[in-house]
């Protein structure tokens, strides 16, 4: 569904794989090894040689913002610009996935925790339905109960819309648990199969 | 009517002497800005007479091709003045460039349009009216356009982050920084809006106190300012649009991605 053809990030050989409906490929190495990006090239966030197709659509044959409705980056830190939390969605959010009410809507930004803006920011990308799903350190800033949540949904979210996602996590363990087949390590620029009977 | 009451020299020279004691003053209390009072008040001296001599000239002849060139002058000067108002410094030309073309819709059309349609001169570029009414619009407009201008690239930049947030949210490059170029055009626009409320009760507009003094009634003096204020008003408008317009599409490439190193000199970033 995903095809990556030769991605040419500086200093790092060409970049190609292929995901399949439904996949979620993990992907971990150093920090500064080109992780973040990669996934700014795939969505389309910087000038980055190289091409991107979902299914037979290539990001060149939309408008860039057409195509990052349907390629979502997660950046690390996420950014929020109005005062309070409902006007930055666009859409109806399934707030109740990650322990939130309809109240929430109505919370001031700047009394939120890191945590919480955390989490409002995955339901705010998933509230635009993305079939690609580019996540920077997901659950970097959240407690054991909530990474589980969060895990939870991507997982539900990519098996019940067809959707792909990558996964970057410092955290070995954690792309053992969400990468679904292989995960991309940068030390060795090559796919890494994840063998049958890792611990879950 | 009474005419108007030519200076001497030495009446100047009265003035002058005002200037001078408070030169006396400010260095007897050390506060350190004598010099640049001296420097700053020999200047417009030289300066506003050489204009007055240039003008008689161009008055007497009143060319064509002379009237353009001064006003080209005038152009290119206030765009630079734009330029050098700027925090951060706009990569080469464009700068340039941007500040000419907002400069010429906000001074040049408004000025020939008032000409030809609103005064009607004849010929139009009578430099009694035409060289005034450019310096005006120039000196006023250029205010707001270098306000806006820097507004927009200043708050776009600190607001990067939140920016390429919204890009990634597949929002246009035009919906991410809505709401910083609303600011930018209120920034460029707030000046103009309070210099109408304040007109004739707080101040009085300096064009409109130099011909009453020159001895126009003041009935006629009131409907110059008014013409002056809606012209400077919309030209400032038209020139502000016209900057954020321009930096909007140099701050992002064709597929709407943050672009600052397309708009600013590298040693700030």
């Amino acid at each position: 569904m995903l095809k990556v053809r030769d991605i040419k990030l500086p200093g790092l050989a060409p970049i190609s794989f292929e995901l399949a409906a439904g996949e979620c490929l993990g992907v971990s190495g150093e920090s500064g090894c080109g992780k973040t990006r990669l996934l700014r090239a795939l969505a389309d966030m910087d000038e980055i040689e190289g091409s991107v197709c979902i299914d037979d659509v290539c990001k060149t044959d939309v408008s860039g913002a057409e195509w990052r409705k349907q390629v979502a980056l997660l950046p690390a830190e996420s950014q929020w610009w109005f005062d309070s939390v409902a006007p930055h969605f666009a859409s109806e959010a399934n707030l109740a996935a990650l322990g939130f009410d309809d109240e929430v809507m109505h919370w001031q930004l700047s009394r939120c925790s890191s945590g919480e803006k955390q989490r409002l920011a995955v339901l705010r990308l998933l509230a635009n339905r993305p079939k690609v799903l580019l996540l920077d350190e997901p659950t970097a800033n959240l407690d054991p109960e909530n990474t589980r949540k969060v895990e939870a949904l991507i997982a539900e979210y990519l098996a019940s819309n067809r959707a792909v996602a990558i996964w970057v996590s410092h955290n070995r363990a954690q792309l053992e648990r969400v990468a679904t087949e292989r995960y991309f390590d940068f030390s060795s620029a090559d796919m890494v199969e994840i063998k049958q009977g890792v611990p879950s | 009517m009474n005419p108007l009451i030519s200076l001497s020299a030495y009446d100047l020279m009265l003035a002058a002497l005002l200037v001078l004691a408070l030169v006396g003053l400010v260095v007897r209390l050390k506060l350190g800005i004598a010099q640049q009072l001296v420097i700053a008040a020999i200047r417009t001296t030289v300066q506003l007479l050489l204009v007055g001599l240039v003008l008689k000239q161009v008055f007497e002849s009143a060319q064509l091709p002379l009237i353009v060139l001064i006003m080209l002058v005038m152009l290119t000067v206030a765009a630079w003045e734009i330029l050098s108002r700027q925090k951060r410094k706009i990569k080469g030309w464009w700068g340039f460039g941007i500040s000419v073309v907002s400069l010429f819709v906000s001074s040049f059309l408004i000025t020939l349009i008032a000409l030809f349609f609103i005064i009607g001169t004849e010929p139009w570029y009578t430099p009694q009216y035409a060289i005034p009414l450019l310096g005006m619009l120039l000196g006023n407009t250029m205010n707001g356009i270098a306000l806006g201008m820097d507004r927009l690239i200043q708050t776009a930049w600190q607001q990067r982050a939140v920016i390429e947030q919204r890009l990634m949210l597949g929002q246009t490059a035009l919906e991410a920084i809505r709401e910083i170029r609303h600011e930018s055009m209120r920034a460029g626009m707030i000046p103009i809006i309070n210099a109408m409320a304040a007109a004739g009760i707080v101040s009085l507009p300096g064009m409109m106190t130099g011909q009453i003094l020159s001895g126009t009634a003041p009935v006629e003096a009131v409907k110059y300012q008014i013409l002056i204020m809606f012209m400077v008003t919309a030209g400032t408008g038209f020139g502000v649009i016209a900057v954020l317009h321009l930096i909007s599409k140099r701050l992002f490439d064709r597929r709407d991605r943050l672009r600052f190193d397309q708009l600013l000199a590298d040693k700030k970033i």
